[in-house]
């Protein structure tokens, strides 16, 4: 029975953040917690009476198993730092926006919103959801900057401060007009419709011509706006293409939309007709929605990172003995600097104190730490482990070895102006309509009939304006976006899907992609460990500080030590000891002499007992649950290749996952990685996709035809790419690109439909008769079916991916 | 049938004053985050309230 009852204690969420509670010693009343962070956070919020946070999500907190040291952010009482990241201030009232990355919920939304209670500085608090962003005015007598970004730390909140991330933000204000744009055009389109009614309906021979009059001038005046200002885009866009020689498919629709208006201010001042202003105001309103649906692409993304947000702002400088915080660019050669605890060294330096356990694995693709000893280099964008560190700086930020990445020419070029091969449709499309209405005109001319002649030309290209298949392409690519949106696959732009539908050749990184960046996974061969020699090992040790060692005794977990006689490590090889009369050794098979299965390959630590090789613990990559499914899906439709920074320790593993006939490197620098792509671009004229997550992978996402960035929730930082996929929905990028193909098939077909349309308004157009009625009748019609079209089919093609379970859930 | 012109001249001021509540809330930014106040409305405002 008590048995039962510790499991069920065990199996146990976390009050705050739902994760496993290892055991069950942390609780307050009926309420447990993975850790004392969890608790301190729960403790807090109770204190001011804000456990509504808890009501209305379970669950809703953010891990804080690693600590926040004390002085973390003594660098935000330097006021040159300061004023990087305050908007307003006035010396009495600050405001300025913190970017979280944590936010994700509605209990987020209402706790941050209710700050003012934690800190009674704050006067305001406003969060932007979808920005993930938090908009803050505090009093500077009552409380400080600093004091404000503790206070969400405390809360679990710790803001994702960055020089680059500021400096971008304030350039990049929220745009409004297309929302005037739409707004003025769905007015003055509803409007003219009213007024048009009549000839609709063929009363406009009764109508007395004074009425008649008035409906036309005011129709005239609704449409100016529209032309002049809803308008506006497609002739801007239109005219940088002949600019830049090359045919838009805005050129045509601006064509279009000048020639309706000159041909019914023709027809209306003439008395002839009654012109077509109505649709031409309507296809505007239509065109800038789905531009619209198409454009909303991911606030809370930012795709163009650089190694600049990955860093801290600001570093402790030991000078003559006291620490200042120093901003990172002021950083100078020889400063001694001083780093903690799972921060990031942003230059490289020389380790002058402290024991140094580098982890790499986003920068070059290491999977183990390295453990690095004093008097040796550390390399800008690793990650210290544990321990406080001082470093002398050998390069600046600017001049480090991973910055250097950055001064590559691929990434100083400007993004060429990308076709798509709607263009090409469109393009042929236009010529054909082009010919059509010179053959018409021409026929017509040789006929006599020359009023027809203008009258066939202009109604042609009224008619055949490529509306239609700007809007099939907006309207699938704005639900496509959405719903990968759902699915937490981010896309830059909508020309990605296409791209995405095209590509023939996917390349993986290893670390942190297909594998857990911080996790290896360890395994025990050998013969069997009793519990007491289990915790003779686990003794043993605790006593180092190798990444090897950290590894087996967190496999081991036991809490107990023994004692430990004669305890001797030899640097990089192995350890040795003591206990209970037994000599107890541990390290590579070069240190013990020996290895107990001599064939398996990959990190490993021998164990030997009294001169007898006992077994031994194998750490291997974690690889993410799912993977060698997305990889035989995959393999089926393009070919891959894997690239590596780290060692080839699992060559054997990932020759098993990639099959024979794929190409895997490993030891590859940034740079190799780099040309990789290059190379398979030039000689065999692939199309390559190329999906990472570090910055070792930077200049090949860059490179690649299409970048694939992959993101922990945890980590909030992603080199610049094309799109963004949450690591937890990477075993469905197959899917995602089966979905992107089929979004092509829409647009496809979506454009047969409305070309259909578009060939009966021919009909007319060639005889020369097209009367208003049937462009108003033919103009929604095709416009709403495609809308319709669009939505069900990109829909129904989402449920048959089954990539609608996000929203039932 | 001159009254159809003072009916349309009224309608067309009322649609207009609509697209101006339109332009002005826009202008508020009242369409910058649409996610936000979408969550908002949910919460019970006990805090806010005392304010």
């Amino acid at each position: 029975m008590s048995t039962n009852k510790n499991t069920i204690i065990n199996n146990k969420a976390c009050f705050h953040c739902g994760d496993d509670c290892p055991n069950d010693s942390v609780f307050i009343g009926e309420n447990h917690f993975c850790c004392n962070g969890c608790k301190s956070v729960f403790e807090i919020l109770n204190e001011h009476d804000l456990c509504t946070y808890y009501s209305l999500n379970s669950t809703p907190g953010i891990g804080q198993k690693n600590e926040i040291r004390k002085d973390k952010f003594q660098f935000l009482d330097n006021k040159d730092i300061q004023k990087k990241l305050i908007q307003f201030t006035n010396g009495k009232q600050t405001q300025l926006t913190l970017y979280l990355p944590q936010i994700h919920c509605s209990s987020c939304l209402w706790l941050l919103e209710n700050i003012h209670l934690l800190n009674a500085g704050i006067q305001n608090a406003n969060v932007n959801f979808s920005k993930k962003e938090i908009f803050i005015v505090f009093e500077e007598e009552k409380t400080t900057l600093r004091e404000v970004v503790e206070t969400l730390t405390k809360i679990g909140y710790e803001p994702h401060l960055s020089l680059n991330d500021v400096s971008t933000r304030q350039s990049n204000k929220t745009d409004r007009t297309r929302w005037y744009k739409i707004g003025l055009a769905g007015f003055c389109f509803g409007n003219i419709m009213m007024m048009s009614f009549a000839d609709y309906l063929s009363f406009s021979n009764e109508v007395e011509p004074k009425i008649q009059l008035y409906f036309k001038g005011l129709s005239i005046l609704l449409a100016l706006p529209v032309l002049f200002y809803s308008a506006s885009e497609f002739f801007v866009s239109a005219w940088n293409g002949i600019k830049n020689k090359y045919l838009n498919i805005d050129l045509p629709v601006a064509l279009a939309i000048v020639i309706t208006f000159v041909r019914s201010i023709y027809e209306i001042s003439s008395r002839a007709g009654t012109g077509y202003l109505d649709s031409m105001s309507g296809i505007v309103f239509f065109m800038l929605i789905g531009r619209w649906l198409q454009s909303r692409t991911y606030q809370t993304i930012s795709f163009d990172r650089d190694y600049k947000s990955f860093f801290p702002i600001a570093l402790n400088v030991i000078k003559e003995g006291v620490i200042t915080p120093t901003e990172i660019s002021k950083v100078k050669i020889n400063d001694i600097i001083q780093i903690h605890s799972n921060e990031i060294i942003p230059v490289d330096a020389i380790l002058s104190k402290g024991g140094a356990n580098i982890d790499y694995s986003f920068v070059s693709g290491e999977s183990l730490p390295v453990q690095i000893k004093i008097g040796e280099m550390i390399y800008a964008g690793g990650k210290q482990l544990e321990g406080l560190l001082e470093l002398i700086v050998v390069k600046e930020v600017s001049q480090s070895y991973l910055t250097n990445l950055w001064n590559n020419p691929i990434f100083n070029k400007k993004d060429s102006i990308k076709k798509s091969s709607y263009d090409t449709i469109g393009k042929y499309f236009t010529y054909v309509v082009l010919m059509l209405g010179l053959v018409a005109g021409i026929y017509w001319g040789f006929q006599g009939e020359t009023k027809l002649m203008w009258n066939a030309i202009t109604t042609v290209l009224i008619v055949a304006c490529p509306c239609a298949l700007l809007l099939s392409q907006n309207y699938t690519n704005g639900n496509i976006l959405r719903i990968f949106g759902l699915n937490k696959f981010y896309l830059r732009s909508p020309e990605i899907i296409e791209k995405l539908s095209k590509i023939n050749h996917i390349v993986l990184d290893k670390t942190g992609t297909l594998t857990q960046a911080d996790s290896n996974s360890v395994r025990y061969t050998g013969k069997v460990l009793t519990e007491e020699v289990k915790s003779y090992i686990s003794s043993l040790v605790k006593q180092s500080s190798h990444p090897a060692s950290k590894l087996v005794a967190h496999f081991l977990n036991i809490i107990n030590s023994e004692d430990i006689t004669n305890f001797k490590e030899t640097e990089g090889q192995g350890i040795e000891g003591w206990i209970h009369e037994h000599h107890i050794k541990l390290g590579s098979s070069k240190f013990i002499g020996g290895e107990y299965f001599a064939n398996v390959e990959g990190s490993k630590v021998v164990f030997q007992m009294d001169d007898e090789i006992w077994g031994e613990f194998l750490i291997t990559n974690k690889y993410r649950f799912g993977v060698t499914k997305l990889v035989q899906s995959l393999k089926q439709e393009y070919t891959l290749s894997l690239i590596s920074g780290d060692n080839d320790t699992e060559l054997r593993n990932v020759v098993d996952l990639l099959g024979k006939d794929s190409e895997v490197l490993f030891n590859q620098s940034p740079l190799e990685k780099l040309n990789y792509i290059k190379q398979l671009q030039s000689n065999h004229e692939l199309r390559v996709m190329m999906v990472g997550d570090g910055l070792n992978d930077a200049g090949a996402l860059k490179q690649s035809s299409i970048g694939l960035a992959v993101t922990d929730s945890g980590n909030n930082f992603t080199p610049s790419s094309d799109c963004i996929i949450e690591a937890s929905k990477l075993t469905r990028l197959d899917t995602f690109l089966k979905f992107a193909k089929e979004g092509r098939k829409i647009i496809l077909f979506s454009f047969t439909i409305s070309a259909m349309y578009n060939v009966i308004g021919l009909y007319f157009a060639i005889q020369g008769v097209l009367s208003p009625v049937i462009a108003a009748i033919l103009m929604p019609c095709s416009s709403i079916t495609i809308i319709l079209l669009t939505y069900g089919l990109t829909e129904l093609a989402a449920y048959r991916f089954n990539l609608k379970e996000e929203i039932t859930n | 049938m001159s009254v159809i012109i003072i009916l349309l001249t009224v309608s067309i001021c009322i649609a207009g004053a609509f697209l101006l509540a339109f332009l002005w809330s826009v202008k508020d930014g009242q369409f910058d985050d649409i996610q936000s106040p979408a969550e908002r409305i949910l919460f019970n405002n006990k805090f806010n309230n005392e304010q």
